[in-house]
């Protein structure tokens, strides 16, 4: 039988999001849409001399995309938009199954989500937060 | 009620593979029996041949197995003629071929195509590509809240410009049993055709096309215990000798030259190519199991779960069943949402707990939007489940929310 990737930081950061609310005074928005679940997230990040000073999103969907944009905020904010990018690759690649052990320590709570990768059809809900900043951050330049 | 002594389960191999599996997912696909998995194999040991083309004995074996894969379609759903049985890979080919070939024929500019707002894709999408084709146009019948859908519904929304009327006989979201004799009758006498969408009812019921009336039926042989790959399209002789081939190749001519064709003879002018035998093999094998089990069985176990399934539901909160509140209108088809879970993460947590269904909207977009739903989750039961499968999943669903880390 499968793994439980339904732990307590999943369903913690489902229920209570830190990150989910309006931003005021931020740099750039970025819709992010995943068609096979109806996951839709908007992302706002308040970007101050390359350095990702607040976050947030709003949207709906299941309960992997959610947690893990909000999730994904906590690790990113405080840090440079160049670490965000290389995070949210490393990210990527645990998804895929392709991380070292130090490599998800980096990532912190979101190494909680590693499981996902033996479920192809929620690997699109679990990335799309970091899908979404990753494209907002190449488009700034 | 009790259901019967008979373990089904015994007689599908996948069972022993994964003796611990609530399989709800029968309206996606059935599992197949060993006496269908046998009989493919069985042809293919002993009686493959390329049929309908080689001159030797081994062709004509094959061909006479699927030919009798087609007497026995044509007893099992009452047509009059094999000539009015056509092979399909399934349900979507044998509508899309429908709607290539007498659709484009016969719909003008201005006509108008009627499907109902519960329709699955495969009897939507080509309705509405021919509609767009032909600038026609296509119009929805819309169910009541409970996925009810009357004759004098139908008669209403019936024009003297509607040439086609298509309707699921069961849908595949709500599980209710649409009137399609009544149907049948209202669509006649005005002129209009009926593509009637056999899916989930030819599988769970006895249904004989002459005595629904209906004009074309298409059903798949996969969900019917039969293997992939192979499905039915019955039509009406008279309609299906003037429509035009839908693919063209080997098989279905009579005479090449040049700069033109004669076609075969019905059945074989709308199965081009090199056909499946061994699927039509194992549709036959299937029929054969049903009817050696025969439908009033099948009905009598499909309905006492789904009537344990919707109980012990009906207790737990936060969960809503789609459709009607009577588990006599589901047909082993129960559709559902649970407050603040999505439905695909509801699937997650089902598929950790060893059951098997399925969430999304189904391929009927277009009801969840007219249900104002993003998706729904769906659980669905053939005769060979039994009680301990309906108690795996109200008791995964019990804790559902509380897995998500809401109060009970
Ligand atoms: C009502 C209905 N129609 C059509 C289909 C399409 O069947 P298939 O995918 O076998 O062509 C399905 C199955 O998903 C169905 O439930």
């Amino acid at each position: 039988m499968a793994n439980s990737f339904y732990n307590e930081i999943l369903t913690d950061h489902n229920m209570h999001p830190v990150h989910k609310h309006e931003l005021a005074a931020c740099s750039c928005t970025r819709d992010g849409v995943n068609p096979s679940c109806g996951d839709e997230i908007t992302l706002n990040l308040r970007i101050e001399n390359g350095v990702i000073s607040d976050g947030s999103f709003t949207g709906s969907g299941c309960a992997v995309s959610q947690a893990s944009a909000d999730i994904m905020l906590d690790l990113v904010i405080g840090k440079t938009t160049e670490e965000a990018v290389r995070l949210s690759g490393i990210f990527t690649k645990m998804i895929r199954g392709e991380c070292s052990p130090e490599e998800i320590d980096e990532l912190e709570e979101a190494g909680a989500l590693q499981d996902i990768s033996h479920m192809p059809a929620r690997v699109k809900c679990a990335t799309l937060g970091w899908r979404t900043i990753t494209e907002m951050i190449n488009e700034q330049g | 009620m009790k259901l019967s002594e008979r373990n089904y389960k015994a007689d599908f191999p996948v069972f022993e593979q994964y003796p611990d599996i609530a399989y709800l997912d029968s309206t996606a696909t059935s599992q197949k029996p060993r006496q269908v998995i046998e009989a493919v194999a069985e042809y293919y040991r002993s009686e493959n041949a390329n049929p309908l083309r080689g001159l030797y004995s081994l062709a004509v074996k094959a061909t006479d197995a699927y030919e009798n894969a087609r007497a026995a379609v044509r007893d099992f759903i009452g047509a009059a003629s094999e000539r009015e049985i056509i092979f399909t890979r399934n349900a979507t080919e044998s509508l899309n071929l429908v709607a290539c070939s007498y659709g484009r024929a016969n719909i003008r500019e201005g006509d108008e195509i009627l499907v109902t707002i519960s329709e699955h894709h495969s009897n939507f999408l080509p309705w509405q590509i021919l509609a767009k084709e032909k600038n026609a146009r296509l119009k929805f019948l819309k169910c009541s809240e409970s996925g009810e859908y009357t004759v004098e519904m139908l008669e209403k929304a019936l024009t003297p410009r509607t040439k086609i009327f298509a309707c699921a006989q069961i849908s595949n979201v709500f599980g209710r049993l649409n009137p399609i004799r009544g149907f049948a009758e209202v669509c006649h006498k005005n002129g209009t055709v009926i593509v009637c969408d056999g899916a989930q009812s030819v599988p769970h019921l006895p249904v004989d096309v002459r005595e629904l009336g209906v004009d074309f039926l298409a059903f798949s042989g996969h969900k019917m215990l039969a293997p992939m790959g192979i499905g039915v399209l019955y039509g009406r002789e008279e309609l299906l000798e003037q429509m035009p081939p839908f693919l063209y190749g080997g098989e279905m001519i009579e005479y090449v030259t040049l700069c033109g064709a004669t076609f075969a003879e019905l059945p074989h002018k709308f199965e081009a190519g090199t056909v499946n035998a061994g699927g039509a093999v194992g549709l036959h094998a299937a029929i054969d199991y049903i009817n050696a089990l025969g439908f009033e069985e099948i009905g009598r176990r499909e309905q006492s779960l789904t009537r344990l399934m919707m109980r012990e539901m009906a207790e737990i909160p936060h969960v809503h069943i789609i459709g009607s509140d009577d588990p006599d209108e589901h047909h082993g088809i129960v559709t559902f949402t649970v407050d603040d879970v999505h439905p695909h993460d509801a699937a997650a947590i089902f598929d950790e707990a060893g059951v098997a269904v399925r969430a999304g909207h189904h391929c009927a977009q277009p009801l969840h939007k007219y249900l104002n739903l993003q998706s729904t989750v769906r659980a669905s039961i053939a005769f060979y489940n039994d009680e301990s499968d309906v108690h795996r999943f109200t008791d995964c669903l019990r804790t559902m929310r509380g897995r998500m880390g809401y109060g009970e």
